[in-house]
């Protein structure tokens, strides 16, 4: 683990992000107006330049996500973001970064829809992220931060990933997470080598053999050979499950909520322990790989479940089949739209409690 | 006395040796020499970084002996723009037909060319969708006939053929932009001196270089190769002229 000294700064999610970015040595941003993600391309532009590296406001979202393909095919650690509208017109080059075996990061500051939607924290884009998003048989892994300080450690973290894995990495936050200030404690990773696509990244035909990046295949069985290759590879990737529990120890009741949501919950399950009912935390971080196995341990022990999204209920399908051998989970909405407080949770949760 | 041999004619060592899957007649094979011959006399196979596009060149990565990466349909500018920012030392340039680059992708030609990245695109402008099938492109004539305008393209419905040398040079970060044909050894030779300056641009730090190579498809046509060939001199070029619209490549600064 390395040590988390550098200095403590009060920044916005948005900025936790862009910093996370720079200290994971991230050379080459793309970026496109979009509310509420704004400041990230807007500090990039920048503090990228002045870290020896590269920033391009792209045409478009589509745009945007085609150089990062194009950074990442050199083998480059490179980075766009966006919101909602936006990360759907990135879909195709999300496909064919999975296809090619790309590392690229992609952060989603989501926002309310569908279409147009409105510029404020949802999270009905948990489909989008986790099933896929663009053509094609594909996964991408999706890091889901509930504070600034996550924020700042799973940007660093995403770059990480995507190398290991060659496979595009998405960070899903929100508005909240985008727009909320607080300290972040920063750090540098000492980890990052110097040519780590040294031996897959385009960078001239000199004294080697041509290295090609496609996911075109067209010979006989070769994409067969190709997608079971990337099975594997997501199979692999399970290893990634991160999550946080709280307090389930000994709880008759189980919140699970992720991002921003899962950290207005866990408020409320703090106040709730403290006039003593048995009520817990379970907040998935990795929302791909789903830490389902995680959450069925705990099922074992015979706890009842409740959901909560901001949005129509998308997690809750995966929560529910995780469980499915022992029990289900109830669900709560909050609509686009709506700023939720720990004490919108607690009606719901003593419901569930209380069956 | 027996007479020496001496080669005139041989293969490019950035061209690899083996068949293509073009159809008869159809010139994307011998753009694919220009270029190879052009990356072997400028010396950059080795530093070259090919964009391939979405068409019937797809397959330019099996033909070229150099790095490549394999663009979404219309995207290869935007995913050279990426490679270039990444890799601000290799030779960059994309190689698109003009269903990708003129329809679908025209955003990111314009904004790749106004950007003036340092990147190169070989445009082969053969006035039809070939990998599909025939379909009507941006640049089909008026009255062709294809799959998608089988009563001949009608101004007045689908609008002029796009020119897309005239407009490229347009653009602010363009070092250089001309259009050519290799329907004869003239224009061959002027083809291959365009293409040269359009990579030199680049490896000057001048800009963005763009060369709409007209081109034909005998099969997307339904003509014979010859028939075809004669095409581009009897139709295509009095609405497409030949020449150089932008030449900077004197600067000694960049645009
Ligand atoms: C997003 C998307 N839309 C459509 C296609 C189907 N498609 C493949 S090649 C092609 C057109 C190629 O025509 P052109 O660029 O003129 O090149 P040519 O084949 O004539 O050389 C199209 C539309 C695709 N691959 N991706």
């Amino acid at each position: 683990m390395p040590s988390r000294t550098g200095p403590r700064i009060f920044i916005k999610g948005n900025e936790a992000v862009a910093h996370g970015a720079l200290a994971a040595k991230c050379r080459c941003f793309f970026g496109y107006p979009i509310t509420p993600q704004n400041e990230i391309p807007e500090m990039m532009s920048s503090a990228i330049c002045e870290a020896g590296g590269e920033f391009v406001q792209a045409e478009s979202e589509v745009a945007a996500a085609n150089m990062l393909l194009g950074a990442t095919a050199a083998g480059i650690r490179a980075m766009t973001s966006s919101s909602s509208p936006g990360i759907s017109l990135k879909q195709e080059a999300i496909s064919y970064m999975a296809g090619s075996e790309l590392p690229g990061v992609i952060v989603n500051m989501s926002r309310g829809g569908p279409g147009l939607g409105d510029i404020g924290p949802a999270q009905g884009d948990y489909f989008q992220s986790v099933k896929g998003g663009g053509h094609g048989d594909y996964r991408t892994l999706v890091l889901a931060p509930a504070t600034c300080q996550e924020a700042y450690d799973l940007t660093i973290e995403a770059f990480d990933l995507a190398f290991k894995y060659k496979n595009p990495v998405l960070v899903l936050g929100d508005a909240i997470i985008g727009q909320m200030k607080e300290p972040v404690t920063t750090w540098t990773p000492e980890h990052i080598a110097e040519g780590e696509a040294a031996d897959w990244g385009l960078s001239g035909a000199k004294g080697r053999p041509k290295r090609l990046v496609k996911s075109l295949f067209l010979e006989d069985g070769a994409l067969a050979g190709h997608n079971l290759m990337l099975k594997d590879k997501y199979e692999r990737m399970r290893a990634e499950v991160r999550f946080e529990t709280f307090e389930t120890e000994d709880a008759e009741l189980v919140v699970v909520a992720f991002g921003s949501i899962g950290r207005i919950a866990k408020s409320a399950v703090r106040k709730l322990r403290k006039a003593g009912r048995k009520v817990g935390l379970f907040r998935p971080i990795t929302l791909y790989p789903f830490p389902d196995e995680a959450l069925r341990a705990l099922a074992a022990g015979g706890r009842r479940f409740l959901t909560v999204e901001h949005n129509l209920g998308q997690m809750v399908e995966d929560v529910r089949l995780a469980l499915a051998p022992h029990t289900g989970s109830g669900f709560f909405s909050i609509l686009p739209g709506n700023l939720p407080t720990p004490d919108d949770f607690e009606a719901p949760i003593l419901g569930a409690l209380e069956g | 006395m027996q007479a020496k041999e001496k080669i005139v004619f041989e293969r490019p060592m950035s061209v690899i040796d083996r068949a293509t899957h073009y159809c008869p007649g159809c010139q994307h094979g011998v753009i694919h020499r220009l270029v190879g011959e052009v990356l072997d006399e400028m010396g950059l196979r080795e530093k070259a970084i090919l964009v391939s596009a979405i068409g019937c060149s797809v397959f330019l990565y099996n033909y070229l002996d150099v790095d490549a990466v394999e663009a979404p349909h219309g995207r290869a500018p935007a995913v050279a723009t990426g490679v270039k920012r990444a890799r601000p030392d290799n030779f960059v340039f994309t190689y698109q037909g003009d269903g990708d680059l003129a329809s679908i992708g025209l955003a990111e030609i314009m904004h790749c060319a106004n950007r003036g990245e340092r990147v190169a695109t070989v445009f082969v402008n053969n006035t039809i969708y070939g990998m599909t099938g025939g379909q009507m492109a941006p640049t089909t004539m008026i009255g062709q006939k294809t799959t998608t305008c089988p009563g001949g393209r009608c101004r007045e419905r689908e609008g002029q053929p796009l020119k897309m040398a005239e407009i490229i040079a347009g653009l602010g970060g363009t070092a250089y932009c001309a259009r050519v044909a290799v329907d004869t050894v003239k224009h061959l030779t002027a083809a291959k001196k365009a293409l040269r300056k359009a990579f030199e641009v680049q490896e000057k730090g001048l800009g963005f270089g763009f060369v709409e190579f007209l081109a034909t498809c005998p099969t997307g046509w339904k003509m014979t190769p010859v028939k075809a060939n004669e095409r581009i001199a009897e139709e295509l070029i009095p609405y497409f002229p030949l020449g150089e619209f932008k030449d900077e490549s004197k600067n000694t600064e960049a645009c």
